[in-house]
């Protein structure tokens, strides 16, 4: 980087061990999470929150939750669609049924609604690996959306067979519902992002995230250190269901208002799939990255034409606009198959040891 | 616990895949605080005795005991409970996570587990990582490995990742610690090393080694004791010097003339 950690010496472990070590990466990361919080609210219109930011912030806490699972676990998973469903839906039912409920309440308690899920359909982990996971992991995509679809009680009975979200407020404030607005959504959602961010690096620096990696790398090692499969792999399967149950929740709470099953099609397991691949398994920042990545490039794709004068008619622009997003992608995982967070990280050696090679 | 007999009692144990009999009614004891080796030509059944001990093979007659209680039939974590580490003969780190990542996971049985609190970094979970931690870098330092802490473990040369995988094991601090092919592939420094590190470990930690060689100067100068298999059976048990003049032993490794 510009600056080094030349001279800032570590004297206890405690020093050592920290999510940020150097003194002007925690002054920097503090001051990104200000400007997060407190720019897009007095800066950006209602476009901008609504259609970019609010869904950014929810896909990235979906895109940490699958990444906890299949990036630090190595446990393939399509059932991400499936699990947010699990979470919408429980938040609806549960905010329907007990409406005094605090909203951030219901959001933790369909996490762990979908958590339980998550454990059952992690079931199967012990035995197939891989491809055969992720097949396996299908079947959860599927048979929870037809069940929401088939049973009407998810719904309330509405004819629509939509859910919608219902006006609650936190501490007086509009959260949800037609008349909440966007910024304060927005400043909902990415507060859960941040704190579920933080439990997410907690968990993976220590003896949690240890015993997932090392499934990961080598399960026969790791069985005869004592880890146990079963019990570590069910682990994150149910904490991964959890941050993806919460993530569906705000996703039709926060961000759409109302939702059918639709919106939880196996479409959502693969962008979420692929927000993890492009920004780097097994990296919480890659979580972020990738999910920018995927909301971000196709709407400046879509604008960039226009900015730099280009008309053409809009099916064109659409068109081509699919074909260079598709290039990208696959330009980045060329240049760096472990994803934009390896990028990120080789930049900073190589800025470290600038102007020398090595 | 019983601390009068042998650590480990290996009694008629076979081990069969399909027709092929891989142990043949071995018997063999542990002593606490030897150094014991397992040699034998190629295909003798020596890693598989290792694997039985560990529990990834359940043997198909004869019993285990450890320190006086039959242990047949344990799954590998619970092998790893009582107190048995081992490293594999094709090195078997964690290659993602850095060395010092490796050595910790190895401390995992030491650690209590909650997950409220490990999500939250506080309290007793940031004690506890912190005194692992401490526990640790005393084993980096015994096996100087110092400088590649945060190295990722799959970026570490050979001979490198062999001592990383022993770190690993001793983080367990085991009571019996079984090495296959500790020495396999690195050249004569590295060999004199990971003597000196065994050695160590014998006398200064008290562990008791079973380990698999196949440099027989190696076995004869730290081994205590050593036990011969050849085709699944036992064929020899005994101090060095009187395995060394075995005939058994002599056939078995040159041949024997059949007029």
């Amino acid at each position: 980087m510009i600056y080094r950690e030349a001279g800032q010496f570590k004297t206890s472990y405690a020093a050592d061990q920290a999510i940020f070590p150097i003194v002007q990466d925690r002054v920097l990361v503090t001051l990104g999470i200000l400007v997060a919080f407190l720019v897009p609210p007095l800066v950006a219109d209602e476009y901008w929150l609504q259609a970019v930011l609010i869904p950014l912030v929810i896909y990235a806490l979906a895109a940490l939750g699958l990444n906890l699972l299949t990036g630090y676990a190595g446990q393939l998973s399509l059932g991400t669609g499936g699990f947010m469903a699990v979470g919408a839906y429980a938040a609806f039912k549960l905010t329907t049924s007990f409406p005094a409920l605090n909203i951030l309440v219901v959001f933790v308690l369909a996490g762990l609604m979908a958590a339980v899920v998550g454990i059952v359909f992690g079931i199967p982990s012990l035995r197939i690996k891989g491809f055969y996971l992720a097949v396996a992991t299908l079947a959860a995509q599927f048979f929870l959306i037809w069940l929401f679809n088939k049973v009407p009680w998810f719904v309330n009975y509405a004819a629509s067979g939509t859910i919608t979200a219902p006006p609650r407020t936190v501490f007086g404030v509009m959260v949800t519902g037609p008349l909440a607005t966007a910024p304060v959504r927005y400043v909902v959602a990415l507060g859960l992002l941040a704190v579920f961010a933080l439990v997410a690096k907690n968990l993976v620096r220590g003896r949690v995230g240890r015993s997932w990696m090392a499934i990961r790398d080598r399960d026969i090692a790791a069985e005869i250190i004592g880890v146990r499969p079963l019990r570590t792999k069910l682990l994150a399967f149910a904490v991964s269901s959890f941050y993806c149950g919460v993530a569906g929740a705000e996703f039709v709470f926060l961000y759409l208002g109302s939702a059918e099953t639709l919106a939880f099609d196996i479409t959502l397991s693969f962008l979420v799939l692929f927000m993890i691949i492009i920004g780097g398994l097994g990296s919480i920042l890659g979580s972020f990255l990738g999910a920018a990545f995927i909301v971000l490039v196709p709407i400046f794709l879509t604008n960039a034409p226009h900015h730099v004068g280009l008309v053409m008619p809009v099916a064109l622009q659409k068109q081509i606009e699919l074909m260079v997003f598709g290039a990208l992608i696959i330009f980045f995982l060329i240049v760096e198959p472990h994803g934009l967070a390896r990028l990120w990280q080789i930049t900073k050696e190589k800025l470290r040891l600038w102007p020398f090679p090595h | 616990m019983n601390d009068a007999g042998p650590l480990l009692e290996v009694e008629g144990v076979s081990v069969r895949f399909g027709a092929l009999m891989a142990l043949h009614q071995v018997s063999l004891r542990i002593e606490r605080g030897e150094i014991l080796a397992i040699i034998g030509p190629n295909g003798a059944g020596k890693t598989t005795l290792l694997n039985v001990i560990s529990g990834f093979y359940h043997p198909w007659e004869g019993r285990i005991r450890f320190a006086g209680r039959d242990r047949t039939r344990l799954k590998p974590p619970d092998v790893a409970e009582l107190g048995i580490a081992r490293t594999f003969q094709n090195v078997a780190l964690f290659k993602g996570m850095s060395v010092l990542d490796n050595i910790m996971t190895g401390r995992l049985l030491k650690m209590r587990g909650n997950v409220v609190l490990d999500a939250l970094w506080w309290g007793p979970a940031q004690r506890q990582e912190l005194a692992h931690r401490a526990a640790v870098e005393r084993i980096i330092d015994f096996l100087e490995i110092q400088a590649i802490r945060k190295t990722p473990a799959g970026k570490l040369p050979y001979g490198l990742q062999k001592r990383v995988e022993l770190a690993r094991a001793l983080a367990a601090e085991p009571q019996l610690l079984l090495l296959d092919e500790p020495m396999a592939g690195m050249n004569v420094e590295e060999k004199e090393d990971m003597c000196r590190f065994i050695l160590d470990v014998n006398g200064e930690l008290g562990t008791t080694i079973a380990l698999i060689e196949h440099d027989m100067g190696v076995v004869m100068d730290i081994s205590d004791r050593v036990v011969v298999l050849d085709y699944g059976r036992k064929i020899a048990d005994g101090t060095p010097d009187q395995v060394r003049k075995d005939q058994a032993v002599l056939d078995a490794y040159l041949g024997v003339a059949h007029d």
